[in-house]
């Protein structure tokens, strides 16, 4: 029988997929924006299991709140890279480094 | 057959899908692939969250992710001429530290959250039908009631979010012609039209005789 | 009957209103208006003065011990202004107004030519009254305060004549040596506070036997006499003041000043200060001996050495200033036997005869033209028989001969230091009495290569430029005459400057005669000066005393009169008759001639030690302190530590997204791993456990 920590394991492996894509995905912005996506994903998976396990709503709601701040963070931040390609001509991150100290 | 145990073999098999599909997300080549793999992996999380009787989150994961922003992502790459090649770069290079490090935290992560503690928690009835309502119902009355602020101020991150992506990502051509309406209604007739006041000319004469006086 | 707080305001404020109308409006008053509204402010506190001396002496007044003025208030510390006028004071007031007027008046034959007329009165003026403040005041802080003021008005003084390098050195070497002194004056005044918790003297003095067995830790370990500490300190400031051995060095170089200073400031009045100051302190004084023989130990050494440089001078001046120095040991010796009257008294006479002497000395070099050195002049007697004769009574009292005024004074501190049985007495003794033959050698030298044999100068009639008026533009620089070369033939002074002289003559030779049974023997000062029993050693002398004549008389049979005799036969013979001898002698005592030509070394081993040592020492604070560690480690090391600080750690500012990525995945896994290692367990437990 399914228990919690059937979902919290699989949270934490998505979780650390997600750092895996982070590290070796260290050029495209893409992908770096799904592997933020994928992070989000463990931990509202993390969140729905607690809220069914615990039988409070709380954890419910705030995954609702995650999907809506996620959705737009989505937006925005694709309109970045948009803009991003439209005045550089690349989305390669390794090319991005005007913060350079 | 045993619900419960059929409860089980569905958790394994989405859950297998949903890590192979993310697994695909951060290692496929073609990154329009890639986002078609964590539509799999936003799927089967939907499926998995069905099985904790989260109907209504299931599904807004489905319409508003796989439906909108999958979408969008969809649309952004291929908007975008990448290179795909140049994009793998160091992906070799870095996959040993990336699998270090992820082990390193899956390792640390499991070791905090106490699988064994977690794994003595059973589930139990669903609470929605345990209050009598539907999952749905039970959610929506959180956010109308208790979460109701929060939910507005999530509507107007929503509209922020719009309108930034908008303002980031408009352009205006410098060879594009407009009519600016408010500047046509504005204008003075005084300003486009001078009527200048005159004396009569007379015809002129063919052949003009020059004065005799001029001559003397 | 009381005195009355009015007249002792103007006797003090009479000077300082002459100083700021001659200093501030000479302008509008010119020279005549100058000299005249100074010299109105001294003589009207001359006249008072002499009321005050009057009243206290035969009016039958009280001695007058007022606040009038409170400064400021910090605590239970009150500094407020004040007066203590007691026959001590009174007599001191009448000393420096006296001189100060003669030489108020002197000035304006001395200074006629010089550009800084109304500049000199002015300083005088100022001079004269903070010496009002400095002996009236009934606080030591007022004290400190006259203290200061009149060391200003020296070091504005000596340096009067601002352009000469020699007077700028000399000004700001006394005020150097003074500050020595005035340091340990004020440690001092401090230790006073500390230990009584009062500036006001009538309060210190009268508290001031529970001084006895209280200790004071100055070094680790050892524990040093209250008393003791408090009185060298306040010593040491009479040191620098009255210039003793080893803070002596500034008072020959102040010769640098215009003569009427030297008469009043550097031998009548403010290098009294510092025996007027021990001598006011007399009750602190007398709870230790160890003080009072350090005193005695400096006085006489001041006494004997000093004079012995004085014989070796060539600068008419500089004789003087060096017999000064002596003086000033033989009042010092007497403080330290507890003969305080008889230091105040021979201050007393001291200023009288000193400053005719300088006068003299002064209208001597009028008469020369500003050349100072006696090896260019003889015969003047001829020349002004007033200076003349009035510098001998000056010379004769200077070398104690019975019925001068400087005999009284002298033989009773000769006397006084003979009765004594402090350590260190007989030394002093010695010092003493060795240093009578001293002061009549250097005394008569001078007189005679002043005054008597031949003339060696000569006169020359006017090459040229007669209408050169040398001594209206440049008055002190003569150096381009040739020396012993004179213009006109020397010729006795106006009478502003030979009155002074007559004026001051009177007193040394009569003042002596008159006072000294009241002063010196009849407990004249009263309350004012306090002396143990066992240490009086004049109450011992008075016992012997049968009015000044029979001690004059008594005084020709005594060994002081033998030695001065001595020294009168010696420098007869070699001055008058046997000019060559002086040579011989000379060489014939090269090294011992070289030791006092060269003042000991005293002066060479200050500017070696002290002054290179603190241009050294400046230098080290410098480079090191102030270069090293304030400029470059604090101010630019700590920039440029910053700055490579950042050119390191800016390095790891790649701008790339991943670093940042992989710098926070980092710290997340550190925390994580550290709250496992450290922390209390899996969080699923406590949260999940029920």
């Amino acid at each position: 029988m399914i228990t919690l920590s059937h979902y919290i394991v699989l949270g934490a492996v998505l979780f650390c997929i997600a750092v895996a894509g982070l590290f070796i995905n260290r050029k495209n912005v893409i992908v770096l924006l799904m592997s933020i996506e994928l992070m989000l994903l463990a931990v509202n998976m993390n969140f729905v299991a607690f809220s069914r396990f615990l039988g409070d709503v709380s954890g419910q709601v705030f995954v609702f709140f995650i999907l809506t701040v996620a959705a737009a963070e989505a937006a925005i931040g694709l309109a970045i890279l948009v803009l991003l390609f439209r005045n550089r001509s690349t989305i390669n991150i390794a090319d991005i480094d005007s913060m350079k100290g | 057959m045993n619900p419960q145990l059929f409860q089980l073999i569905c958790f394994y098999a989405f859950g297998f899908v949903t890590v192979t599909a993310a697994l695909s997300v951060i290692t496929l080549r073609n990154t329009v692939h890639a986002v078609l793999a964590l539509v799999l992996t936003f799927f089967s999380a939907a499926c998995l969250w069905m099985l904790l009787d989260a109907e209504f989150l299931a599904l807004a994961l489905i319409v508003v992710y796989v439906g909108a922003v999958m979408v969008l992502f969809l649309f952004v790459v291929m908007m975008l001429d990448i290179d795909q090649e140049k994009m793998r770069e160091g992906f070799v290079k870095f996959l040993p530290v990336g699998l270090i490090v992820a082990a390193a935290m899956l390792v640390e992560m499991l070791g905090l959250i106490g699988v064994r503690a977690m794994h003595m928690q059973v589930m139990g009835a669903d609470p929605a039908a345990a209050a009598g309502t539907s999952n749905t119902a039970w959610l929506g009355h959180a956010l109308y009631t208790q979460y109701l602020l929060p939910f507005e101020v999530a509507a107007l991150i929503l509209t922020v979010g719009v309108v930034a992506a908008v303002a980031l990502t408009l352009r205006q051509r410098a060879d594009a012609r407009y009519e600016s309406a408010s500047q046509q209604v504005k204008v003075n007739p005084r300003d486009r039209v001078r009527l200048v006041k005159m004396a009569a000319e007379r015809p002129v004469d063919e052949s003009p005789v020059p004065p005799q006086e001029s001559k003397s | 009957m009381g005195l009355s707080t009015s007249i002792l305001l103007t006797i003090a404020l009479a000077p300082l209103v002459g100083c700021v109308l001659a200093g501030f409006l000479g302008k509008f008053l010119g020279r005549a208006g100058s000299h005249s509204v100074t010299i109105l402010g001294v003589a009207i506190s001359c006249a008072l003065s002499f009321y005050v001396l009057y009243q206290l002496t035969l009016g039958g007044a009280e001695t007058y011990n007022q606040n009038i003025y409170t400064w400021f208030q910090i605590g239970h510390f009150n500094a407020s202004v004040g007066f203590l006028v007691d026959r001590l004071t009174a007599m001191m007031l009448v000393v420096v107004s006296f001189v100060s007027l003669l030489v108020h008046v002197y000035t304006i034959g001395y200074m006629a030519d010089d550009d800084g007329y109304k500049r000199f009165f002015s300083y005088i003026s100022l001079f004269t009254f903070s010496m009002f403040m400095l002996v009236m005041s009934n606080n030591f802080m007022q004290l400190f305060f006259g203290w200061e003021a009149v060391g200003l008005v020296s070091y504005l003084l000596i340096g009067f004549w601002y352009k000469r390098p020699t007077a700028i050195f000399a000004n700001l070497k006394a005020f150097l040596v003074n500050r020595v002194g005035d340091f340990g004056f004020l440690l001092g005044i401090a230790a006073v506070l500390y230990f009584l918790g009062t500036l006001d003297y009538a309060t210190a003095f009268g508290s001031a036997p529970s001084l006895i067995g209280k200790t004071l830790q100055i070094t680790a370990g050892t524990q040093w006499d209250a008393a003791t500490v408090i009185c060298i300190c306040l010593f040491i400031g009479a040191m620098g003041k009255s210039a003793q051995v080893p803070l002596h060095v500034w008072l020959p170089d102040s010769m640098e000043g215009p003569t009427p200073i030297s008469a009043l400031i550097h031998a009548a009045t403010m290098v009294t200060a510092g025996i007027f100051m021990v001598a006011r302190m007399s009750p602190l004084f007398e709870l230790s001996q160890s003080a009072l023989s350090f005193v005695m130990v400096i006085g006489a050494t001041t006494a004997l050495f000093t004079g012995l440089i004085g014989i070796v001078q060539n600068d008419i001046k500089r004789v003087v200033a060096y017999s000064t120095l002596s003086q000033l040991g033989y009042m010092t010796v007497a403080l330290g036997v507890s003969a305080y009257s008889g230091a105040v008294y021979h201050l007393m006479t001291h200023a009288f005869f000193k400053a005719l002497l300088f006068l003299g000395a002064g209208s001597v070099i009028i008469a020369m033209h500003h050349e100072q050195d006696m090896r260019y002049m003889g015969g003047l007697r001829k020349y002004m028989p007033i200076t003349w004769i009035t510098m001998w009574i000056g010379s004769l009292a200077l070398c104690g001969v019975p019925f001068f005024s400087g005999f009284y004074s002298k033989d009773a501190i000769i006397e006084a230091v003979g009765e004594s049985h402090r350590w260190g007495s007989s030394y002093a003794y010695f010092c003493v009495m060795a240093g009578a033959l001293v002061t009549g050698l250097y005394t008569f030298r001078q007189m005679y290569l002043t005054f008597h044999g031949k003339e060696r100068f000569t006169v020359v009639a006017h090459h040229g430029h007669a209408h050169h008026d040398a001594h209206d533009d440049h008055h002190d620089d003569h150096g381009h005459h040739e020396p012993g070369v004179l213009e006109h033939a020397p010729k006795e002074s106006p009478w502003v400057v030979t009155l002074p002289l007559v004026l001051l003559a009177i007193p040394s030779l009569l003042v002596g005669f008159f006072t000294v049974g009241p002063m010196l023997f009849g407990n004249w000062f009263g309350s004012a000066i306090h002396v143990d029993e066992a240490n009086n050693v004049l109450a011992e002398l008075g016992q012997e005393f049968h009015g000044s004549l029979a001690m004059a008389l008594h005084g020709f049979t005594q060994l002081p009169f033998f030695l001065v005799l001595t020294a009168f036969a010696i420098t007869t013979y070699i001055y008058l008759f046997n000019p060559a001898m002086a040579d011989k002698i000379k060489s014939a005592l090269k090294p011992l001639w070289t030791v006092l030509d060269r003042k000991y070394w005293v002066d060479n081993v200050y500017f070696a030690v002290f002054a290179s040592g603190g241009v050294k020492l400046g230098r080290l604070f410098w480079k090191a302190g102030d270069t090293a560690v304030i400029d470059d480690t604090m101010v630019n090391g700590s920039v440029s530590l910053i700055h490579r600080i950042a050119a390191t750690t800016r390095r790891l500012q790649s701008g790339y997204l991943y670093h940042y990525a992989f710098a926070m995945i980092l710290g997340l896994i550190l925390l994580l791993g550290g709250y496992w290692f450290f922390g209390s367990g899996p969080i699923g437990s406590g949260l999940v456990g029920q």
